[in-house]
């Protein structure tokens, strides 16, 4: 039950769907580098004692975690295997979750130790804010890939929404990479 | 395959609606026009508000503009013409329009996107223009909107809500151009058709690829200081306000942010930003100097790899916007340093128009003007940005007239030269009409002899101790003296505008009753040319068009004719092209 022939992407247009993914990438990593660059300009490497550094760890690994289900998902489905693939998103939805609920969690804390008027806050809330929402773009967009794939679609031959969406989820990943060091751990 | 494609053309071009060809249409040569002609419109405005505060600055004493309503016009003026006119129209309209018929594409890589994109622009121009009737009136704080000015509601009538209308309305410009320029770069990269390499592309090409890398990772930083300050007014963030702020006799509530920060992320997208909008220009500049002294481009080679020296370091000499704002003597030094070397790829540039107007059989049309018109400006300009990119020089002339003779002559004018030479080359593509010559002459001498007597003598001011953004110089005694030259320069201005309603009238007047144009009235030799005037939807009929030489084959040394188009097979007797 895979999508009709003509609807498909052809490996031009896959190349071309690849490509413009990429540069969409590269300047969304010009937009993180300028958040982050504002939390050095302004506090150096200054951070606050009562940072919840478990639950900061814990988000971290969950977030770490799920590329791994993700990429197991991407590569499932592109072996033909449909159930390891839904399992395998469900685990990264999952642990997207995971990931959002402790950033809520870190939210309630932190507007009580550093509000966002304050030094710290600014660049914590800034950062995590456009972060969470990346995080939650990414997970609806997994949810509607999941629902796609429960109905049937994607194949072997024909998963670039999956790929996409995965890439897209690594990279959310990896900018979290560069985001935590640069409020948990520096300093 | 060629079938069935054929056979999705002719099925898309069946199922069009009025919506779908002329509004939400997917074509780029019509979202090209979209943007083009949006621009030029809001050209039109900016140009009416310059109109307005020049009157201001000629004649002071009959207060035309109250202070906050001067502020407001320079600061939109300045906004509406790097945003809304010069962006758009080259990093919108000419690229979208030229790109896939120059290397030989049937549309842009991603068609729905690049209707996105123009519609995406469109949105943000509401905001723009809706700051207008909010109370306080448009933002006061320059089109750099420095914090604290831009920051704090209570600094300026103009921070309230127009400047909280304006940073959205650049936020959703910075997605607008993301979308823009990630299709133009992929499109460039991977849809050139069979014979096309890198080095067989357009200067015009070149130019639109280097400013749509710049765009695609310079937006993005603006979009984040736009968000940052954003977040400062309406969130209670410290980005940008330092502690212990003082406005209006209030201690400011801000925990200590930084105004250095927003001048950092301004201007690391600002000075690229200049470079988004003279690359495509220099591009443009080249293909029609090329095609009207009927000569190769000298060197291009070098053209192409002085375009890729100029956006590289354009990402290391924002600096310079900054040498008064204080920072480490030796960063200024390495800061100046970069920015002096740009004077090199420049200077090539110039260089090889010289050399391929060199013994030319020049013609000289009215897009020729214009062209020529455009290196006069850039030099006229580029040269005072050695004396502005050094930091002892630049200290006393910073935020001077000086400046802003500078970039109004080597970015501003200069880039909408540029334009206008695009326009009169490539309007009968557009419209399958040309332009009138005798009225494009007018537009051409008013336009030239109002921008050298409007600018120039900026220098003089600048030197005189003018200071930018002043609503009454009167109110200085040693500037007092200089009214009679800001007279003459609010005159000469005038011309300007006059040769801008020339140009609308030229257009419309030509829309309706033009010399019709057939598909190569300039006898140029890229494949926009291969086609009809104005192209069919996808471009071509029948097979995308091969490539067999270089861009410039004017004059080949046996052929038949003076130019060898890029899509005719090698005549025999003809020694080889490149």
């Amino acid at each position: 039950m895979h999508r009709p022939e003509a609807a498909r992407l052809s490996p031009h247009e896959l190349y071309n769907a690849r490509l413009g993914l990429w540069l969409f990438i590269v300047s969304e990593a010009a937009l993180f580098s300028a958040f982050i660059a504002a939390r050095y300009l302004n506090l150096g490497t200054q951070r606050p004692a009562e940072l919840n550094q478990p639950l900061g760890l814990a988000i971290t690994a969950a977030l770490l975690l799920s590329s791994l289900t993700a990429y197991r998902a991407e590569t499932c489905i592109a072996h033909g295997d449909r159930a390891g693939f839904l399992r395998n998103t469900l685990w990264t939805l999952l642990l997207a979750v995971v990931f959002l609920v402790g950033v809520v969690a870190e939210w309630v804390e932190a507007f009580h130790l550093f509000p966002p008027g304050t030094r710290y806050g600014t660049s914590f809330f800034s950062l995590t804010g456009l972060h969470g929402l990346h995080v939650l773009s990414g997970a609806v967009l997994l949810l509607g890939v999941y629902l796609h794939g429960r109905r049937g679609r994607y194949g072997p031959e024909d998963y670039w929404p999956v790929e996409g969406v995965v890439k897209y989820w690594h990279f959310v990943d990896v900018a979290w990479v560069f985001i935590y060091p640069t409020l948990y751990l520096v300093g | 395959m060629a079938a069935a494609a054929e056979a999705r053309v002719h099925a898309e071009v069946h199922r069009e609606s009025f919506w779908t060809r002329y509004v939400f249409s997917q074509d780029h040569k019509v979202i090209g026009l979209q943007y083009l002609l949006t621009s030029l419109f809001m050209a039109l405005v900016g140009g009416a508000l310059a109109m307005v505060f020049r009157t201001q600055l000629a004649w002071p004493q009959a207060g035309v503009l109250k202070a906050d309503q001067y502020l407001a016009a320079v600061s939109m003026h300045g906004t509406i013409m790097i945003f809304f006119v010069l962006t758009p129209a080259l990093l919108g309209g000419f690229a979208n329009f030229l790109v896939p018929l120059k290397i030989g594409a049937r549309d842009m890589a991603f068609p729905f996107v690049n209707m996105l994109s123009y519609w995406v622009f469109a949105l943000s121009i509401v905001p723009l223009v809706a700051s207008f009737f909010v109370p306080g009136g448009p933002l006061n704080a320059g089109w750099t909107a420095y914090p604290p000015l831009s920051a704090l509601p209570q600094a300026a009538p103009g921070s309230g809500l127009g400047q909280t209308l304006w940073l959205l309305s650049i936020a959703i410009f910075c997605v607008s151009s993301l979308l823009g320029s990630l299709n133009y770069i992929t499109t460039i990269l991977v849809m050139r058709t069979r014979g096309m390499s890198l080095l067989r592309m357009p200067l015009t090409v070149w130019g639109i690829f280097v400013a749509a890398v710049l765009a695609l990772l310079t937006f993005p930083v603006l979009m984040a200081a736009g968000i940052l300050l954003l977040f400062d007014r309406l969130a209670g963030t410290s980005f940008f306000v330092p502690a212990g702020l003082v406005v209006g006799g209030q201690v400011i509530q801000h925990t200590g942010g930084n105004p250095l920060l927003w001048q950092h992320l301004f201007w690391f997208f600002g000075h690229p930003e200049v470079y988004i909008v003279i690359l495509p220009p220099m591009g443009i500049v080249s293909d029609v100097i090329a095609n009207f002294a009927r000569k190769p481009v000298f060197g291009y080679p070098a053209m192409v790899a002085s375009m890729l020296a100029i956006g590289i370091l354009s990402f290391l000499v924002w600096g310079h916007h900054m040498f008064v704002s204080g920072m480490h003597p030796l960063l200024g030094t390495g800061f100046a340093v970069t920015t002096l070397l740009i004077a090199v790829p420049s200077a090539v540039k110039t260089f090889n128009w010289l050399a391929t107007l060199w013994r030319g059989k020049l013609y000289y049309s009215t897009a020729m003007l214009f062209a020529l018109g455009f290196v006069s400006l850039f030099v006229a300009g580029g040269l005072t940005g050695i004396h502005l990119g050094n930091a002892p020089v630049d200290i006393p002339l910073h935020d001077t007239y000086y400046v802003v003779g500078h970039f109004h002559l080597v970015m501003g004018t200069a880039a909408v030269f540029g334009i206008f030479a695009g326009i009169y080359f490539w309007f009968p593509k557009m419209f399958g009409r040309l332009l009138d010559e005798g009225l494009g002459r007018v537009h051409f001498w008013l336009t030239l002899v109002g921008v050298y007597g409007t600018f120039f003598p900026m220098y003089y001011l600048g030197m005189a101790g003018m200071h930018r953004r002043i609503y009454d110089y009167r109110a200085f005694p040693f500037l007092s003296h200089l009214q009679p030259l800001q007279v003459f320069i609010t005159l000469s201005a005038f011309l300007i505008f006059a040769g801008g309603l020339v140009l609308a009238y030229n257009m419309l007047r030509s829309l309706a009753a033009g010399r019709p144009a057939d598909p190569n009235p300039w006898r140029g030799t890229t494949l926009e040319w291969s086609t009809k005037s104005p192209p069919p939807h996808h471009n071509w009929h029948g097979e995308v068009p091969e490539v067999y030489r270089g861009p410039y084959e004017y004059s080949v040394p046996g052929a038949s004719q003076d130019y060898l188009p890029q899509w005719e097979p090698q005549p025999a007797g003809v020694r080889a092209g490149h």
